[in-house]
């Protein structure tokens, strides 16, 4: 019951949807706008409900026990309740310019210097990575400085190194991101009968 | 510019420097942003999901009358059995529904999309290559492309030792996938450099008016 019956809920609805995919009659098709796009997101809200109850929990948790740095849990619990309130459909719903404010003034300047801040830590991580200790750190260092000066002047070498690069990206480039497309497709579909058949149990956890 | 443009060209800009100063160490400003903007982007979900799920895929079908939208809300409640140590077993038949369609959705999908088009585009290229009358050059860079992706995924089976004439073209292999990850490399370099060009633009000229 608390194991079987999910692995045989797994395999109905994974075989299913395989087979689903062949019948092209519009039952089939009715069923899958429905079981494949519409249902799995509803639930899906249920689950980032947990995981607001969650958050909310372990902030309140830590203000309440006064551990280490409980004063940043206020402010999440403040950031939190601002957005939800800023998005009521009283104040306008998902398009309410207080929703706008907070994302253009709040979300986006975190996370655009965030990622920025990545391109301090990149420098110290292509010094490792291409150090040219062997042949295939020196391809890769190459490749990458190719690609990185692709469009600066350079004077006569301008066009000799845009042909270059140009090469590099349509020709190896294209051919290995395609032989790792395949290869993700490949692993994909290989997980996904392993768990469709039951081989895979990881995500039922312990118990 | 006006005081209201001002005060959030200045919150943006500090929460910018917040960010910034954990180039120096962690620190209290950087903590301070990166615990609101937690709680932001959970709430900003909050919002979209309750917009573009809760309401037109839950709400307006059964106000409709599609009665059968009432399985996945139950479904979705027994999520909640999580919650309770003793009952948290049956939130796994509402993820055994998730899993089991996203999986079944995801075989033929990724065989068509990934692996029978990808398969189907390189062989294209040596067949359109009569068919057109190709180039020198055009043959070549093609032969190429088709001789990398064989090596490359000869590089990724690995029922075969990779010895002999099998590890040489693995060999071949690696040193595509290498010139594929230095561009990838090339170009998270470039993305992100360019976000920290933008944010330092955004400070000097936006907030601080230089220029």
């Amino acid at each position: 019951m608390k194991r079987q019956l999910p692995l045989i809920i797994i395999f109905v609805c994974g075989i299913f949807m395989v087979f689903q995919y062949f019948i092209p009659h519009e039952n089939s098709e009715f069923i899958y706008e429905f079981a494949a796009l519409d249902w799995p997101p509803i639930i899906g809200v249920f689950a980032l409900t947990l995981g607001i109850i969650s958050l909310v929990r372990v902030s309140a948790t830590k203000i309440s026990k006064r551990d280490e740095d409980w004063q940043y849990s206020i402010v999440t619990l403040l950031g939190l309740a601002a957005m939800i309130i800023a998005g009521l459909p009283w104040f306008g719903g998902q398009t309410s310019p207080a929703v706008k404010w907070q994302f253009d003034f709040i979300m986006r300047p975190i996370i655009a210097t965030i990622f920025s801040l990545l391109s301090f830590f990149i420098a110290s991580a292509a010094y490792r990575a291409f150090r040219a200790r062997s042949v295939l750190a020196s391809i890769l260092l190459i490749s990458a400085v190719i690609v990185m000066i692709r469009f600066m002047p350079l004077g006569p070498f301008t066009d000799i190194v845009s042909r270059t690069a140009d090469w590099v990206l349509n020709v190896p480039n294209l051919a290995a991101k395609r032989a790792i497309i395949i290869g993700v497709g490949l692993g994909i579909i290989s997980t996904a009968l392993k768990v469709v058949l039951g081989v895979e149990r990881s995500y039922l956890g312990r118990d | 510019m006006d005081w209201p443009t001002t005060i959030a060209t200045t919150v943006a800009a500090l929460l910018t420097l917040a960010v910034f100063s954990f180039l120096y160490k962690d620190n209290p400003f950087y903590k301070f942003a990166e615990h609101l903007m937690v709680g932001v982007s959970a709430g900003y979900w909050v919002i979209i999901l309750w917009y573009t799920v809760v309401i037109p895929k839950m709400w307006q079908p059964l106000e409709a009358g599609k009665w059968y939208y009432i399985i996945p809300i139950i479904l979705g409640i027994l999520m909640w059995a999580r919650l309770n140590r003793k009952w948290q077993w049956v939130s796994r038949y509402p993820l055994a529904f998730y899993i089991g369609v996203s999986t079944g959705v995801a075989i033929p999908l990724e065989m068509k999309a990934k692996v029978i088009e990808q398969l189907n585009g390189s062989v294209d290229l040596v067949t359109t290559m009569y068919a057109t009358q190709a180039s020198g050059m055009t043959v070549v860079n093609n032969i190429l492309i088709l001789i990398g992706i064989i090596a490359a995924l000869i590089y990724f089976f690995f029922s075969k030792a990779h010895t002999g004439a099998t590890g040489s073209i693995a060999k071949f292999g690696i040193g595509v996938l290498m010139v594929g990850f230095g561009a990838s490399f090339g170009f998270t370099v470039m993305a992100r450099i360019s976000l920290l060009i933008e944010r330092l633009q955004f400070l000097l000229f936006e907030w601080l008016k230089w220029g």
